[in-house]
């Protein structure tokens, strides 16, 4: 399964449940401003630092990339552009955008 | 037929995803699919006993998930750990639910084909 995550962890508790309900070895794609868990300080205070050794994480680079981000998405974290993403979502049977 | 699990992640009446949910669970159910209801977080919310919306001038349309067994969708999970964080039993629920732990829900949603969040 592919998650599939939009929102701050400052925002909304989103990533936060998706966290708890992914199981080892799924996928989680963050998007939009959801890529703010992916930096140093935002991972280590939503727990995608952990999760990112259970999960395959990756961030997209575009949304990275507009934010400022490029640079400080952690390593554990995979980018991805657009086509990726499309890839993600081939290659997954079942894809889940939180809402 | 294919495996359909709705997620129910928010308060009802705030905003419409409640009530936006309830409606395509009806038409997935209307096509003979495998559906599943999961609520959790504040999802747990839409299924709180004793909902009466008169003075806020939005229908109460909580009495449907009651409705649900009619159209062959008898699948109602609740996430153990949602209803604890927020001082809620089974007692407190209008519908019969399966309560299931983080863990059991996460095995729940790997199984499905296709899975809706609201």
């Amino acid at each position: 399964m592919l998650h599939i995550v939009n929102k701050s962890p400052a925002q909304t508790r989103t990533l936060e449940s998706c966290l708890r309900l992914a199981k080892p070895g799924q996928a989680l794609l963050l998007i939009e401003d959801a890529v703010y868990a992916a930096t140093a300080v935002g991972a280590a205070s939503s727990g995608i630092d952990k999760a990112a050794q259970k999960l395959k994480v990756y961030a997209l680079q575009p949304d990275v990339e507009a934010r400022g981000l490029a640079g400080k998405v952690i390593d554990g974290v995979t980018a991805v552009d657009y086509g990726g993403f499309v890839d993600l979502v081939a290659e997954h049977s079942t894809s889940q955008s939180w809402l | 037929m294919k495996k359909f699990m709705f997620v129910n992640r928010k308060p009802p009446y705030g905003t419409i995803y409640a009530l936006e949910s309830l409606e395509v669970v009806l038409i997935a159910a209307t096509f003979d699919q495998d559906v599943s209801l999961v609520f959790l977080d504040d999802g747990v919310y839409e299924l709180v006993k004793g909902q009466n919306s008169k003075a806020i001038g939005i229908k109460n349309y909580s009495p449907t998930y009651r409705a649900l067994e009619g159209y062959d969708v008898e699948k109602l999970y609740v996430e153990r750990e949602s209803l604890d964080a927020r001082g809620l039993t089974e007692k407190d629920l209008l519908v019969p639910v399966e309560v299931l732990s983080s863990a059991q829900m996460a095995d729940l949603m790997a199984e499905q084909d296709v899975v809706l969040s609201f």
